[in-house]
């Protein structure tokens, strides 16, 4: 391994071009002589900048603050290995359906980037856009989502409303009878929704990142956070201190573990949510299904297997998993929906840490010590959030101010009572 | 699957239960200022490790009561009804 203990910021080697041309040329030499896609650096004594945090919007956060804002001299410390949270658990669901204004800028702005993020990051991400339907159940439930697409329209995103025929016949295995529960009346539709592959962004992020000579720190677990005069000046890690006058905290589920480390307690529960996948099937559903009267969401992965999930399992969790009952439920509200799934087997079922805020939206911002700034409080959205997340992350540390786009989404707003609650659920947690 | 042992029904299923969140807060007096009450509405201690939480026997004796869970393996370490020690104790 190469010592990079002297080394001040210097670009790494450059990152072989993923192209046809590259694919074959490998292929002659039987795919023995492809590079590692990012370095194993031993960490240095000093940064910039130091990110905390090796998933999506850690490693994300990292790469625009090398990219937009021409740092180099940079380092991610991740204490497992990358995308091995919840950028590894999700439902790889991509969408900016959103209601109000902060969220439909911001998430808007997140599907912006996805579109174009595999040519961005040379990596292939696999956006998908196969739309993300929300069904409607209720009289109220068609109010409520003309309402969320005149809404989405006013703020220049797509959106659909179809009628239970137009459904029936898009999604032919979807139960569209008047007999059921929950009788589909219509749906909300964002064609430009869809999916990601989602290790695949912690990776291509991490790889152009990398390049850009940010150190990827894996193994490294943050123990303490130096403060010195209210101002950052390092974190204690498994691996040594490091001195850095700027840290990202990008851990969510963990934030409120990692802010407590300045003194800082956030208006932030940890819980559990659950998701799970059957066998492998072929394709039979080329589009996301979403229920919120039976809180339900589906789509089929590029192999096969229907990804689904559900409600939050509802009592504070760090354990990664889940019970039953959810399990259970989830797979009641598929068959209550898809009929013709009840013969599929269950294959897999996990679950991931939510950081769940008071108002159901994020925090990503400067913290009250000069030099820490988060990006956390995802609730149920992190993963479409990542790309928008981490540059708006890396603008906030770059200018230590936040951009107009993430201005709203501070730690102040629930001291000054400038909720962003898209449900109007209040300030109970595991509601949003 | 959580086995809760509520204090009046004994040891039964999850499902039968409603989750009530922090149980150690304290309602500050209606007087007590805004900081007071942002700390109390908003700010949590989410610990990793043993939590003390309320919840409600909503299928059963429909009464609340306090859990002392691991929220690390979901372990339940005691329970306690409302104004009496852990496990049954004095308080």
């Amino acid at each position: 391994m190469a010592n990079n203990a002297g080394r001040s910021a210097q670009p790494a080697a450059p990152v072989l071009k993923y192209s046809i041309f590259s694919l074959a040329r490998n292929a002659l030499s039987r795919h023995q002589g492809w590079p590692a896609a990012w370095r194993s650096p031993t960490p240095r004594k000093r940064y910039d900048a130091v990110i905390i945090g090796g998933g999506g919007h850690g490693l994300a956060t990292a790469y625009y603050l090398a990219r937009e804002h021409g740092m180099r001299d940079i380092a991610v410390l991740e204490k497992g290995w990358l995308g091995g949270g919840n950028t590894g658990r999700n439902t790889t669901i991509v969408r900016s359906n959103y209601h109000l204004d902060p969220n439909a800028h911001f998430y808007e702005f997140s599907l912006k980037l996805w579109e174009s993020l595999s040519h961005e990051l040379n990596f292939n991400v696999m956006y998908s856009a196969r739309g993300v339907l929300n069904l409607v159940h209720s009289p109220a439930d068609i109010d409520a989502a003309m309402r969320r697409g005149n809404a989405m329209r006013l703020n220049g995103i797509d959106a659909e409303y179809l009628t239970r025929d137009e459904i029936a016949r898009r999604i032919p295995n979807l139960d569209c009878g008047g007999e059921s529960r929950f009788p589909i009346l219509g749906g909300l539709l964002q064609p430009r929704g869809g999916t990601v592959r989602h290790d695949a962004v912690a990776w291509g992020y991490a790889r152009a990142a990398d390049g850009l000579g940010v150190d990827i720190l894996q193994q490294c677990e943050v123990t303490g956070l130096r403060i010195e005069g209210g101002a950052v000046t390092g974190v204690d890690t498994s691996l040594g201190h490091i001195a850095t006058p700027k840290v990202g905290i990008a851990v969510a589920g963990h934030s409120g573990h990692v802010a407590a480390m300045a003194g800082l307690k956030l208006p932030i529960e940890s819980h559990v949510l659950q998701a799970m996948v059957s066998e492998p099937v072929k394709p039979v559903l080329d589009t996301v299904v979403t229920s919120g009267a039976v809180h339900f969401y589906i789509s089929q992965s590029d192999k096969g297997e229907l990804v689904m999930g559900g409600d939050l399992d509802f009592y504070n969790s760090y354990a990664q998993r889940g019970n039953l009952p959810i399990v259970e439920h989830v797979t009641a509200a598929c068959l209550a929906l898809f009929p013709s799934f009840g013969r599929l087997r269950l294959m897999r079922t996990w679950g991931g840490i939510m950081d769940m805020t008071m108002d159901g939206s994020p925090i990503i911002g400067k913290l009250p010590v000069s030099g820490l700034y988060m990006t956390g409080g995802w609730c149920y959205g992190g993963f479409k959030a990542t790309p928008a997340s981490g540059w708006l992350h890396a603008y906030t540390i770059a200018h230590d101010a936040p951009h107009a786009l993430n201005a709203a989404f501070t730690l102040e707003r629930f001291r000054e009572g400038a909720m962003i609650d898209e449900k109007g659920a209040g300030p109970y947690a595991w509601a949003h | 699957m959580l086995l809760i042992p509520c204090p009046w029904c004994g040891p039964r299923s999850q499902i039968e239960f409603t989750y009530g969140g922090d149980a150690t807060l304290e309602r500050p007096a209606n007087d007590a200022g805004e900081e007071a009450w942002y700390r109390y509405v908003y700010l949590r201690d989410n610990p990793r490790g043993p939590h003390d939480e309320f919840w409600l026997h909503s299928a059963g004796c429909r009464s609340w009561f306090r859990v002392r869970r691991d929220t690390r393996t979901h372990d339940i370490l005691g329970s306690a009804a409302m104004g009496a020690g852990w496990n049954g104790a004095p308080r």
